[in-house]
């Protein structure tokens, strides 16, 4: 069929953006990324006393081009803040964030063009589109706004809903409310697509679709990058789809990173002892490996008066008194691997007990 | 094949008639209310009153301004004057036609006005956010804080009698009350992912109100605004009947709700025929705006 042929095809008003630092450059470098909420209540009792919710608390890490950055982390770890903040749908406190190479909102690369470059696909596929608009009018509103002519905008449209794999003839013209689940996903993802972004944020893209369905979309995903020289940026609390996809994986916990490595690393031998516990809180398919008592227990701390030191340490198995009074940083550990771990810096006062933080069982994926 | 014929770029691109196109919001919400009885029948009720009120002064079977001192408070069914006449032997039922004007214009005028200020006003304080939503709301607060009848009565006192004035002061009284809905849609639908994909598109605040926002909030707020015309209507009567708002011998139906008050141990069905038609209108507007608010709901 014709409609599944369709390709993207620059447009003379939209021009593709070229990749500027070559492929050793980090696509996206991120500095001291900070974003601190002050809370409503607190903010009548004077400057003083102001309560503030630290999301995201200062993070530095790098996505390279064409890989898949998974980003875990329990709820209300700042993974959606941080993807907001990538966005630049929310403001910064601190940091600052380089676009290959170049500095987010300075006269080089101004926010709009930014924008072109760096699309996000939200969690929730219903509310994510204007439901008093057709999809391709969602999708074509994108280039429409970047100055492409509506007939070409709608084109476009269409191209990528075939590409999506929404047949253009019997999709274009509805309505978000007459589509299912993981066709409004796609529908997402082509809209995301519109601008020929080179940077997609998928902020649990895919955690609210059927196991099937979600198969599906992340093989769409992977189609995708490969065709389009994506570099995805993955957000998500399901820890085998982040196996999957990624390249590499980046844990917070409480607003900070506190790992990051390859995937293969990362999900083999898990350096961090939140990581450590993460991975074990998973079930397991194999009825001999149970997991019989809870690896990670109790809620996150309250992150509007973290614990000092190292913020896991109130949960931490192997945590030393060294644990609450000195902050770990963030140090190399062999092959591109960092991890805030005071067990794992030299020279912090943490005794190694000889076995070191190895894990007493193997992990079972 | 490399080659690419004509025909085959054609059919790449089918022409717009192949596309399945949806209904339309405003097409769904037109079809249901036409699938909905009530809603219908309280239209057509509306539609009658309009056109009997445009059309009054070439329907009136008598004069409305002419008094008589020999057939004052006739009852129903006097011949000639099939609704009786009034305390000056006028013909009621021409009055009455003739009063629909005055009356169905103060229900529906000011709202209209209000409608468009205060939807402006509500939809920039809910989107903008921040200092600017609190400068406008705050204000909107204090007029808020009189009920609304008090305000509407010390406004049009202060401004005098007369049509113009307590039009004006009803626009007012209006508009907090459907600014403050405004507002309130507008907030939600700007916290909605929708419109942060828009933002994320590099889309301007202005093209992101335009495209995303009026036509999600357009719809709650004209609703809520519809079933302000009764209370208008009410509220514009009672100025008359106070002396606020229409003046003598114009016939509006508050005013003669106001003069027949007098005959109420006299000829009480008389007198309560104005009341009669604003409270038909006012439940036929209600019952309207109700089916219009249940037809605009999605799925």
């Amino acid at each position: 069929m014709a409609d599944t042929e369709a390709t993207t095809t620059p447009h003379p008003l939209l021009p593709s953006l070229p990749d500027l630092g070559g492929p050793r450059q980090p696509l996206l470098t991120v500095r001291g990324l900070s974003r601190h909420f002050a809370l409503k209540s607190a903010a009548w009792f004077g400057a003083g006393g102001r309560a503030v919710v630290r999301a995201v608390d200062g993070i530095d890490f790098d996505i390279l081009k064409r890989e898949t950055l998974g980003v875990v982390g329990e709820s209300g770890c700042g993974k959606s803040t941080t993807a907001r903040l990538l966005m630049q749908l929310i403001e910064p406190d601190q940091g600052e964030l380089v676009f290959d190479g170049q500095t987010v909102g300075s006269r080089s690369l101004p926010l709009r063009e930014y924008r072109r470059q760096v699309q996000m696909v939200f969690q929730d596929s219903y509310a994510s589109l204007n439901p008093r608009m057709t999809i391709e009018d969602s999708i074509a509103f994108g280039p429409r706004v970047h100055g492409l002519p509506a007939r070409a905008a709608t084109t476009r449209a269409r191209d990528l809903l075939a590409r999506v794999g929404l047949e253009p003839a019997r999709f274009a013209g509805r309505y978000p409310h007459e589509l299912s689940g993981g066709q409004r996903q796609r529908v997402n993802i082509a809209r995301a697509l519109a601008l020929e972004p080179r940077l997609l944020i998928l902020d649990e893209a895919v955690s609210a679709l059927d196991k099937s369905v979600e198969a599906q979309v992340l093989n769409l995903l992977q189609d995708l990058q490969r065709e389009f020289d994506l570099t995805y940026l993955f957000i998500s609390h399901d820890l085998d789809v982040v196996r999957y996809i990624s390249d590499r994986v980046l844990v917070m916990y409480l607003g900070q990173l506190i790992e990051i490595g390859s995937a293969q690393r990362l999900f083999d031998q898990p350096l961090h002892p939140y990581t450590q516990a993460l991975l074990q809180s998973r079930p397991s398919t194999d009825p001999n490996h149970r997991t019989e008592s809870a690896p990670l227990a109790g809620d996150p701390p309250n992150p509007v008066n973290p614990p000092s030191g190292c913020r896991f340490h109130t949960r931490c198995a192997q945590a030393q008194a060294v644990c609450s009074a000195r902050m770990p940083t963030l140090v190399e550990h062999g092959n591109g691997s960092r991890v805030a771990c005071l067990a794992y810096e030299p020279d912090t006062g943490y005794r190694a007990n000889g076995s070191g933080l190895i894990m007493k069982e193997p992990i079972h994926g | 094949m490399l080659v690419t014929s004509p025909d085959a770029a054609a059919a790449a691109t089918p022409p717009d008639a192949a596309y399945v196109r949806s209904r339309g919001h405003a097409a769904n919400v037109v079809r249901k209310l036409l699938r909905n009885p009530i809603a219908m029948g309280a239209a057509a009720v509306i539609l009658l009153l309009i056109v009997v009120a445009v059309a009054a002064p070439w329907l009136t079977p008598a004069d409305p301004f002419e008094t008589s001192m020999f057939h004052r408070l006739s009852p129903i069914g006097t011949p000639g004057s099939p609704l009786g006449t009034d305390e000056l032997g006028r013909d009621l039922l021409s009055r009455l036609m003739l009063g629909g004007r005055l009356s169905l214009f103060m229900g529906i005028v000011p709202v209209l006005l209000a409608f468009f200020i205060a939807s402006a006003l509500g939809i920039l304080a809910g989107y903008a956010g921040g200092l600017t939503n609190s400068a406008i709301m705050r204000t909107i607060d204090v007029l808020y804080a009189f009920p609304s009848v008090l305000l509407a009565i010390a406004l049009s006192g202060a401004l005098g009698a007369g049509i113009v004035n307590a039009l004006t002061s009803l626009t007012v009284v209006f508009i907090p009350q459907i600014a403050r809905v405004a507002e309130s849609v507008t907030t939600q639908v700007r916290r909605s992912d929708y419109v942060d994909a828009a933002r994320a598109s590099g889309a301007s605040p202005f093209a992101i109100v335009r495209v995303h926002v009026l036509g999600n909030v357009i719809g709650p707020i004209f609703v809520y605004a519809t079933s302000l015309i009764s209370v208008s209507m009410i509220l514009a009567s009672g100025l008359s009947f106070l002396g606020l708002g229409v003046t003598p011998p114009q016939p509006e139906w508050g005013l003669m709700l106001n003069t027949l008050r007098t005959a109420i141990y006299v000829q009480p069905a008389l007198a309560a025929l104005p009341g009669v038609l604003i409270f038909i209108t006012s439940i036929a507007f209600n019952l309207f705006s109700d089916g219009l608010r249940a037809a605009m709901e999605v799925k």
